[in-house]
């Protein structure tokens, strides 16, 4: 074989190699979860969404590149109160019915820090929720599992994108109640989210 | 009628702390599941889900107090059956 020829092709399976992989979101396994937790007077309001979809393009060997977008179904957001789960879904607060979906769509990432198969970084996107979408700047743990779907999905390979990220909002910037309950109901809304996605090996 | 709304109310009275004491004096709002968080091992998360249980709370307590106090009341408008021997 020539030279001219495997120039080429060593350069295809590097960029095969190097090619940012595509990951769903959509667990399962159900394991995935947006917790939220609200102070109250008599004690504070948590709860957690399940409903997680959407996909994230995620590149190992440089995660700067990271893009793609998560999807929380508003209506999968539970308390264990039933009369607080119904006001929570009702037109006064977050109107699932209106607004169905909540989102954050990454437009970048800065402070990327990687320590092997874990990166961090600051990630801004926009947060969409109540039907107002708003910039926000959000710290992101990115894990990478190589080859571990197997693990988790028997008859399946690939890999796996743990994402992590703990940040506060505020129900004002999204018109919810705003000026409103705000000695019943903090104004500040703390998140965390915990999901894996994966990558089937084609 | 008297006598057996008063037992009623003290029933009530007693029957509802007794019931949140029971299930774990629960001082938040009364809950009707509760989140139980299992572990995946591969990505390290904890999924959570919700069994359902019945947790009571504050609210229940005062409902079951403020029921006892409306039998106990209620009883007031009845009077006392006197048994004339004559």
């Amino acid at each position: 074989m020539k030279l001219t020829h495997i120039i080429p092709l060593v350069s295809l399976a590097t960029a095969a190699y190097a090619a940012p992989q595509s990951f769903d979101f959509k667990d399962p396994k159900s394991v995935n979860n947006a917790v939220f937790k609200l102070d109250a007077p008599l004690e504070s309001i948590n709860g957690s969404a399940s409903g997680i979809s959407g996909t994230v393009s995620f590149d190992p060997e440089n995660p700067a590149a990271t893009t793609g977008k998560i999807i929380v179904a508003a209506e999968s957001l539970t308390v264990p109160n039933p009369m607080q789960k119904e006001h929570l879904h009702s037109a006064n607060w977050l109107d699932v019915a209106k607004y169905p979906e909540i989102t954050f769509e990454t437009k970048s990432l800065a402070n990327v820090k990687t320590d092997g198969n874990v990166a961090t970084a600051d990630v801004t996107g926009i947060f969409s929720l109540h039907g107002v979408a708003k910039e926000i700047t959000v710290p992101v743990k990115f894990t990478y599992l190589k080859d571990k779907l197997g693990s988790r999905v028997p008859n399946l390979k690939g890999d796996l994108l743990v994402i992590r990220a703990n940040f506060v909002i505020n129900r004002e910037d999204f018109n919810i109640n705003k000026g409103q309950y705000e000695d019943k109901v903090s104004t500040t809304i703390d998140l965390s989210l915990s999901i894996a996605g994966a990558a089937i090996a084609k | 009628m008297k006598r057996a709304l008063q037992i009623l109310a003290l029933v009530v009275a007693l029957g509802v702390p007794a019931v949140w004491l029971a299930t774990g004096a629960n001082r938040g709002w009364t809950k009707t599941s509760v989140p139980v968080k299992t572990l995946d091992e591969v990505t390290g998360i904890e999924g959570i889900s919700y069994q359902k249980k019945f947790l009571p709370g504050v609210d229940f307590l005062g409902a079951g107090f403020g029921g006892a106090a409306l039998l106990a009341g209620a009883s007031l408008f009845f009077r006392k059956i006197k048994i004339n021997n004559h």
